[in-house]
């Protein structure tokens, strides 16, 4: 077994910092304050101060000046909304991080092992084949959407083990088989023209119609997958430097990319099925991270977890209130305000980047 | 007591005479055939001009119709000129009589339509340059476009029959659809509702301006989507606290059977139960092709509304 001390002088070339206590500190507290302002505002117009005092009322007991309805839009609705979108934001920043620490590539994201096509073939076939279930705890869009991202995963994995089992091979895997299950989705789509427009309002993602039960649902995925992969950092970071050193240091490459890709498939396909496809959290987040607070793994992770969780809830906010009364879509406001300070970043970092 | 029997049977005879005569003129009515040559000497060639197109003359009474959206379909067979469509496409499940193939309208496909070797293609839009490749090909098209207005509808319904040897059925089945949405409007009680039409369950909506909105304006209904539709499409995606704090007399849901919705799901949504339309049994299942279809069938449409207001004014 490899000490601590030989581990730390292993990683030479890797900015060798830990996560510091303030640094953790203030990011939770960023988060907090994200979500506070985020439920006391939104689409329809309470007025803050009244949500305060519903809120205040709600915990001594007194008297709330909201109705009921406007009493269950703040706690059934509204607030609800905010904590999914702080898990999604978070599932899919520190899976992002995950894939691009086991990838060793820059651009790798949590949809590159099929999770995004697989699920959204499967959500495109319950859309068509439309199922009528009731009495069960979730829909059957949600339940297929995640059995398809990580069927799709297993699939890669499956077929880049198959054919020698390298990061390498699996990406390409990865490629093959998102553009498999895509064709299988474009196909069953033309088969059925007229449920297009609901595939696609999946496919674009949101959380207009979310309360409690996704929250409760996808939690425990998103969860033990957010522990996993913070303890894994230091693994992740020994990983950067090349298979032959971890190997050397005692590390088994192969067992560490399971348990991370496992951990990182999972909260992807929680997150994809109550949200659908919101692209661009997973890969900017991480790099914004990385440019802000160094590239050690035991920082990306679990920064990239608050930093999606705050990114993400801002993102719907907009969603929710720019056009209000009106919804726009996510994944617009991700890409939208995500690319531009994206770059914003790099230019301020220009001298740090290698 | 001979004598007021005896007026009885007169009546009776009378009743049973008139009915006979009714029926008889019904039987020639939807029995068109004999009587449609010489109607259609008057009619062919005819000129029609579709709304925002250009003027197409059809030389020949069509025999061989192929009609490529659901809408135009039910007006087709509505006017009377069902027996000369040869095809129909896969959204056009009404009448049951409709020649239904796996032609899409949203898709078309040229060869799958010349198949059919129509003298009259009938679409609803130009998708994907299908007209210029019909018209290569020597075909007639006639793009009936979606009505977006109830005068609209009634435009079409005459332009369909006028261009299938039907011009006099189809001004009579618009005056009687106009006539039956005037009486439906006029028989409805006039209150201040409002009300939420739900086209999908991601809440797209459809306002007053669209086509299904003017069906309830007839009923002085108030659309709480209006507020939402920034960008003038006609059917934005509203957001869930506008929908509960807007709190809507009435839902209407026209999504029951692409995504299975009924006044039971509705009330279980957060939040939603708290709602006066659902507490007050308000939440109305409508047929999604009633409600996304311009055809005559609209009337039907409005009766389901109508009867909806009904009861939404006693409660």
């Amino acid at each position: 077994m490899p000490t601590a001390t030989s581990r730390e002088a292993a990683r030479p070339d890797v900015t060798p910092t830990r996560l510091r206590p303030a640094v953790l500190v203030g990011s939770v507290l960023a988060l907090v304050v994200v979500i506070t302002i985020s439920t006391l505002l939104g689409a329809a117009e309470l007025g803050w101060t009244r949500v305060v005092a519903e809120i205040w009322a709600q915990l001594t007991g007194g008297v709330s000046p909201l109705s009921t309805i406007e009493a269950s839009i703040v706690w059934e609705v509204r607030l609800p909304r905010v904590i999914l979108a702080g898990l999604v934001g978070a599932a899919l920043a520190m899976a992002g991080a995950a894939f691009q620490g086991v990838f060793r590539n820059p651009l790798a994201d949590p949809y590159l092992l099929g999770a995004a096509a697989g699920a959204g073939m499967a959500a495109t076939i319950v859309v068509v084949t439309a199922p009528s279930v009731t009495g069960w705890i979730i829909g059957p869009l949600p339940l297929a959407a995640f059995a398809g991202a990580v069927g799709g995963v297993t699939l890669t994995w499956m077929l880049g083990r198959s054919a020698g089992g390298g990061t390498a091979v699996l990406l390409l895997a990865g490629v093959a088989v998102a553009s498999f299950l895509t064709a299988i989705q474009t196909f069953v789509q033309q088969l059925n023209t007229d449920t297009i427009k609901q595939v696609y309002s999946w496919m674009l993602g949101g959380l207009n119609t979310t309360g409690w039960q996704e929250v409760l649902l996808t939690l425990p995925y998103i969860g033990l997958a957010g522990v996993v992969l913070c303890l894994c950092g230091r693994l992740l970071d020994v990983l950067a430097v090349g298979d032959d050193e971890a190997i050397s240091l005692g590390i088994r490459p192969g067992r560490v990319r399971i348990v991370v890709l496992l951990a990182a498939s999972l909260a992807t396909a929680a997150a994809v099925a109550v949200s659908g496809l919101i692209g661009f959290v997973g890969i900017v987040v991480p790099h914004v991270v990385r440019l802000l607070a160094g590239a050690s793994y035991r920082v990306v992770v679990p920064l990239s977890l608050l930093g999606g969780a705050m990114f993400l809830i801002v993102a719907d906010h907009i969603a929710r209130t720019a056009f209000a009364p009106a919804e726009l879509p996510i994944g617009v406001i991700t890409a939208f305000t995500g690319a531009p300070f994206f770059l914003l970043v790099l230019r301020m970092n220009r001298g740090r980047l290698r | 007591m001979s004598n007021p029997n005896r007026r009885r049977v007169r009546r009776l005879a009378a009743i049973a005479l008139v009915s006979a005569l009714v029926t008889a003129g019904c039987a020639q009515r939807a029995d068109e055939e004999p009587a449609a040559p010489k109607t259609e000497q008057k009619q062919f060639p005819v000129t029609v001009t579709p709304p925002g197109g250009e003027p197409l003359t059809i030389e020949e009474r069509p025999e061989k119709i192929v009609s490529l959206s659901a809408s135009n379909t039910e007006t087709l067979f509505a006017v009377g000129a069902g027996k000369q469509v040869v095809a129909a496409d896969e959204q056009s499940n009404y009448p049951a009589e409709a020649p239904k193939t796996d032609l899409s309208g949203l898709t078309p496909n040229v060869e799958a339509i010349a198949k059919y070797d129509p003298d009259l293609v009938v679409l609803s839009d130009d998708a994907d340059g299908i007209v210029a490749a019909l018209q290569k090909l020597d075909r007639q098209v006639l793009v009936v476009p979606a009505a977006a207005t109830l005068d609209d509808l009634y435009t079409s319904i005459e332009l369909l029959g006028e261009a299938t040897g039907h011009a006099d059925e189809a001004k009579d089945l618009a005056d009687r659809t106009r006539d039956d949405l005037d009486k439906l409007a006029a028989d409805t009680p006039k209150q201040d509702l409002t009300y939420y039409h739900e086209l999908d369950t991601t809440f797209f909506s459809a306002t007053s301006k669209t086509f299904i909105g003017q069906v309830y304006d007839l009923f002085g209904l108030t659309n709480i989507a209006d507020a939402a539709d920034k960008d003038g499409s006609g059917y934005p995606q509203l957001s869930t606290e506008h929908i509960l704090q807007s709190d809507p007399d009435m839902i209407f849901l026209a999504d029951t059977k692409c995504c299975a919705q009924n006044a039971e799901t509705v009330a279980k949504r957060p939040g939603w139960r708290n709602l006066g339309a659902v507490k007050n049994g308000n939440v109305v299942a409508l047929d999604d092709d009633l409600a996304s279809r311009w055809g005559p069938r609209v009337v039907d449409l409005a009766r389901s509304i109508s009867d909806a207001v009904a009861k939404a004014s006693e409660g």
